[in-house]
């Protein structure tokens, strides 16, 4: 199939950016999205020119490195799928595809479709972590986690930091991110030590990065390439207010 | 030069405990003056940097992903192998460290191997104090599954995503650090030269990749934690950034690089689709606990819809082959027997590269519920990529390269032979032998991070002379330079060819010559095309863009431009290896049934190449393996 | 001292304000559709009701203070979370797709402002009853708005009942106070979950029953109010004219 793309354009992040049109030509349906833009690439190099920057590493849906709100969508929009899992099955022939980068205050531009999402690092490294040492841990089995509790860390533990509850977010919220991180810790009794502490933090440096507000659109929970739950918002403000009401 | 492994003297059960009581220690008030570079920042990476900044040590952690959190650790599907014994069904640290090295075909350092088998408990209750999310059963202890290669069940797991959540354990310790400020995070940093002075690894020079910036990096010590090289044969299920950069670089600086010809090959993958693959996806192995593999007896069925062929034209041929393991036969041994089928013509899907992995009798027997309980997540993925139905018709499989034995040599105390380099995690060769069992990478990094390198590299401080030197010192100005040059060339040439399509051209050729099965013929072929290439890739490759910016084009020609060279040193390796040993398969040395025959008496030793110049043969150096606790015995699986 | 920064300084603390003061003003509407609806039961037990309230000012204008303080904290949030929102996404995008937000929650912000001047209005019309704005030429605060108190000689109360059938029999204001009802709906059918998730008391097992509850008790509500400008445009009181 043949393809035309609108593609977002930057140098980098001090210089204007714009659209440019591309056609991608011969595409299999086999082909990743990820597949489809190495094709227009080498075609690119092939003619002197610099091919389109996007980032990527393990292309099977969980480093979490790849982006692109494709035609309005971050990740394009098919359930529980990362861009470098989506395949060109699913567009038409002489479909016009719009490629953007992520867009928030929070995740600079670097070049093209590439940005900076090191505010995520940021907020990890203010409390989402359990504060244990290496050695010196009781067995793994001294104590017991209910499944259940084990469930739905796990459910919280899968996000995979890819910034698509940002991006699409029409308040570029952050909060399903720190929602599924502060939740994977704080369901575990592992983590329940450092409960509030992680709760309040971790929000802290969240505002402190500029994201927006949650205003429980939902819009999250659908693009989120792990299905991600809202559930774990409100388990957040619930975790939050029990902190503050403590007066910690 | 002869290789020291400095294996600790005693019965093996005690050598560790020994080893650990002789290694000197370092004062605490003076740990937070020594500075200690890690590279990579995968499982072994990020449980490195985060324990040695947790012991006081002054860190600073380098990796080419825009976050420590994306390492090509977190793909890791299946499991943690850990000799907890939790499920009463016989396990022990001496039958996982019997089983390791069974597994690894009898080519493994056997005391480092029992080392990993002892740590491995204490891996266990590090994850889990930590907080990752393992499987838990009703009572609320920890879940277990078996695996691959072993007879008892010993695998810890989260879902489909054990690697995703072990490294987010270690990323979460090492961002405590970083919040502490005893490690200093530079992501989007790649390293492109050791520098040695005195003999010793003193720093290392790097590429920021965003600025474009070349700078150097003093430290008393550098550790490599920048996992395996599968990436050379282009088609892997390695991340796309995987590469041989760091550790060839040091290779070339003095690092002798061990057993490159151990590459091991992933049974259950999706087979290529065409030309434009860019990477493979592994099928967890774990699917073949419930998957019975079969292609069909005749030539002229392969067209045919797979639910149009009779059970009686059917051959499942693992099950014929290895009737005791059946479908959960090694993976080496599961990956051969698969490509001697399409061989034969018997392959299925395009190309005649597919095996089918069929569940319709587990779906009968078990109902699909149970089965999407299971695998869902697999089956899912499986539909996304191929856009089949796996509940109603067979999955296809091929193998794929997956990980690589070979790596850095490295002494018992992980050391390379520049001493102050420290390797490890997969980029080292120390564990696995010829044949990596399932759930044991994620086990050997986190045990070399956490447990090992922790001890051992306290005993280099406080053994040598402590000097680091300014990073204006001649030798960072020298490497600097050259890395400076060497991105100029690369951006001067603007050839015809993309850096791709060399890079596939590399990757095919040694996947013929050098893959799944080797031969005499075909390496001295490939050892006579790589340099072709490599000259190709010189005189007409074209990199776009300029240094001083972002720019994805340059850092992949850099990699690949090592992998030119690196890809020469696999061949080499794959052609002095007169034996057929796990990953590594010679036809001329088979049985008669066409099993992989070792030669102990000839090859039972670790061959660490020497980098010898430019344009010189590397040297050989053999570090002999002596089994002191176990019988070297032909591996059988049937 | 972090207990006030925490509520008021952060992203999380501004929308426990918000879910706070939207549920006073939630559980203020369910009150005052109960007062209204007495319109039903005749013109003396709507306007003893309103006899009542008024005649306790110590009791009601504690309550429309609080109301008020309420009101002005919702909308100091609503505008704090706004400037955010909007500085947190300095480029738009030019192709958006709104994924799974439902109108009514993408569209708070307006539909909140709307029922803002409604209030205004529907304040100026009904409690400080300026003339000029209830389009009828007649003075609600006038004496013809007063009737006797039962059994109380020489006593009067205000004629709420009257007030209302004078008042709604314009089709404007009808008309007005029915599109005011109706974005308080939408504006509702969202605001109520989502009150209940800011403040953190949903989960998965019953979460989806609440967005559903919403939704019903913002029609409900809708129906409520929307009843009484109706029937009297389809006659009901008519004798009262």
């Amino acid at each position: 199939m043949n393809l035309t793309l609108r593609v977002w354009r930057q140098k980098n992040a001090n210089s204007p950016g714009r659209f440019e049109t591309y056609e991608a030509r011969n595409i299999l349906e086999d082909m990743s999205f990820l597949e489809m833009l190495d094709v227009v690439n080498e075609e690119l190099i092939q003619r002197g020119q610099e091919p389109i920057a996007f980032d990527s590493d393990c292309r099977e849906g969980i480093c979490g490195m790849c982006s692109l709100v494709i035609n309005g969508i971050p990740h394009g929009g098919r359930r529980g799928t990362a861009t470098c899992q989506l395949h060109m099955r699913h567009f038409k022939d002489g479909d016009t595809i719009t490629i953007e980068p992520w867009r928030a205050r929070a995740f600079p531009l670097i070049k093209d479709l590439v940005v900076d999402r090191s505010a995520f690092d940021r907020i990890i490294q203010a409390g989402g972590f359990i504060s244990v040492n290496t050695g010196g841990t009781p067995d793994g089995n001294a104590i017991p986690v209910p499944k259940p509790d084990a469930d739905a860390a796990m459910d919280a533990a899968a996000c995979i930091g890819c910034g698509a509850c940002v991006a699409v977010c029409k308040n570029a919220s952050a909060m399903l991110f720190v929602a599924a991180k502060v939740s994977h810790l704080n369901l575990l009794p592992q983590g329940k030590v450092e409960k509030d502490r992680r709760a309040l933090n971790m929000v802290r440096q969240m505002d402190a990065e500029g994201f927006g507000n949650c205003t429980v659109t939902g819009s999250c929970e659908a693009v989120c390439p792990k299905e991600i739950s809202l559930s774990f918002i409100a388990k957040l403000n619930r975790d939050y207010g029990l902190a503050t009401l403590k007066g910690k | 030069m002869t290789l020291d492994s400095k294996i600790p003297s005693g019965p093996i059960a005690q050598k560790w405990d020994k080893h650990r009581f002789d290694l000197k220690l370092v004062n605490p008030a003076n740990k937070r003056k020594f500075e200690i570079l890690v590279v990579g920042s995968g499982l072994a990476g990020a449980s490195a940097a985060a324990t040695l900044g947790e012991l006081g040590y002054r860190v600073k952690c380098f990796c080419f992903q825009d976050s420590p959190r994306r390492a090509h650790s977190i793909a890791a599907q299946g499991g943690i192998n850990a000799a907890k014994n939790y499920q009463n069904d016989g396990d022990s640290i001496y039958r996982l460290f019997y089983d390791t090295i069974k597994g690894g075909d009898f080519r493994a350092r056997e005391a480092n191997v029992y080392r990993l088998a002892q740590v491995s408990v204490n891996i266990i209750d590090q994850c889990v104090a930590q907080g990752v999310p393992f499987a838990r059963e009703y009572g609320g202890l920890l879940a277990n599954r078996s695996f691959g290669g072993a007879q008892v069940s010993r695998t810890f797991y989260a879902r489909g995503q054990t690697g995703q959540q072990l490294l987010l354990g270690a990323y979460q310790a090492l961002c405590r650090q970083i919040s502490l400020g005893t490690v200093q995070m530079y992501p989007r940093t790649e390293m492109l030269d050791l520098v040695v002075i005195d003999g010793h690894a003193k720093g290392i020079v790097v590429r920021d990749l965003i600025s474009g910036r070349i700078s150097s990096h003093a430290g008393d010590a550098v550790v490599l934690a920048t996992g395996g090289y599968g990436n050379v044969f282009f088609l892997s299920t390695n991340a796309k950034g995987s590469n041989v950069t760091a550790t060839w670089r040091a290779y070339k600086k003095g690092a002798f690089f061990a057993n490159p010809c151990y590459t091991q090959i992933h049974p259950t993958c999706i087979p290529v689709s065409g030309e434009h693959q860019s990477k493979l996806t592994l099928m967890s192995e774990s699917l073949r606990n419930d998957g019975r593999v079969w292609v069909p007896k005749r030539k002229e069925d392969c067209g045919k819809p797979p639910t149009s062929i009779p059970e009686s034209d059917r051959d499942y041929y693992l099950e014929r082959k290895y009737p005791s393991f059946g479908n959960l036969a090694p993976r080496d041994i599961s990956s051969r027997a698969a490509k001697e089928v399409c061989d034969e013509g018997r392959g299925v899907g395009p190309g005649g590269l597919g095996v089918y992995l069929d569940f319709a009798d587990a779906i009968r027997r078990l109902g699909v519920d149970k089965i999407r309980e299971r695998y869902g997540n697999l089956f899912d993925m499986y539909e996304k990529i191929t856009g089949e139905n796996a509940y109603e018709t067979p999955m296809r499989i091929y193998p794929a390269v997956h990980y690589t034995m070979g790596g850095t040599w490295v002494d018992y105390n992980l050391m390379s032979t520049i001493p102050g380099l420290f390797v490890i995690g997969e980029a080292n060769f120390s564990d696995h032998g010829a044949n990596r069992l399932g759930a044991s990478a994620l086990m050997q990094g986190l045990a070399d991070g956490y447990f090992i390198l922790p001890y051992t590299i306290g005993h280099y401080f406080a053994s040598s002379k402590q000097f680091r030197p300014p990073t204006d010192h001649p030798e960072f100005r020298k490497s600097e330079e050259e890395i400076r040059a060497m991105t100029n060339r690369l951006l001067s040439v603007r050839g015809k060819r993309t850096v791709t399509s060399l890079h596939r051209e590399l990757g095919k050729l040694l996947w013929e010559k050098c893959g799944m099965a080797r031969n005499e013929a075909g390496l001295r072929e490939a050892l006579r095309r790589i340099p072709e290439l490599r000259d190709e890739f010189c005189r007409t490759v074209n990199v776009t863009g300029e240094s001083g910016e972002l720019n994805q084009a340059l850092e992949y020609a850099g990699r690949v431009a090592d992998f030119m060279e690196f890809a020469e040193l696999l061949c080499l390796d794959a052609l002095h290896r007169e034996e057929s040993c796990g990953g590594h398969f010679r036809t001329e040395h088979q049985t008669p049934d066409g099993e992989a025959k070792r030669n102990d008496d000839q090859f039972a030793y670790v061959a660490a190449w020497e980098y010898k110049g430019p344009d010189r043969q590397p040297e050989m150096h053999r570090e002999p393996l002596i089994y002191e606790e176990v019988q070297m015995s032909t591996r059988s699986y049937k | 001292m972090k207990v006030v920064t925490n509520i008021f300084g952060s992203s999380l603390g501004k929308k426990y304000v918000m879910a706070i003061s939207g549920a006073v003003l939630f559980l203020f509407l369910i009150g005052h559709l109960a007062g209204n609806l007495q319109i039903f039961l005749g013109p003396d037990v709507i306007n003893r009701y309103g006899h009542l309230l008024q005649s306790n000012p110590e009791l009601i204008w504690p309550a429309r203070l609080f109301l008020l303080l309420m009101l002005v904290l919702h909308v100091w949030s609503a505008a704090r979370l706004t400037i955010e929102n909007r500085a947190a996404r300095p480029m738009r995008y030019a192709q958006y797709t709104p994924l799974a937000a439902s109108y009514a929650s993408r569209t708070m912000m307006m539909s909140g402002l709307i029922v803002f001047t409604f209030i205004i209005y529907h304040l100026l019309h009904y409690t400080v009853r300026v003339k000029a704005i209830n389009l009828t030429g007649q003075d609600f605060a006038g004496p013809e708005f007063q009737t006797p108190i039962k059994g109380l000689i020489g006593e009067h109360q205000h004629d709420v009942y009257r007030m209302m059938i004078v008042g709604f029999s314009n089709f404007w204001v009808s008309a007005f106070y029915i599109l005011g009802m109706a974005l308080l709906s939408l504006h509702l059918s969202h605001g109520i979950s989502a009150m209940f998730q800011s403040l953190g008391w949903k989960n998965r097992v019953y979460g989806p029953f609440l967005d559903r509850a919403a939704r019903v008790v913002a029609i409900l509500i809708f129906l409520g109010y929307v009843s009484i400008p109706v029937a009297i445009l389809l006659g009901y009181g008519k004798e009262a004219l």
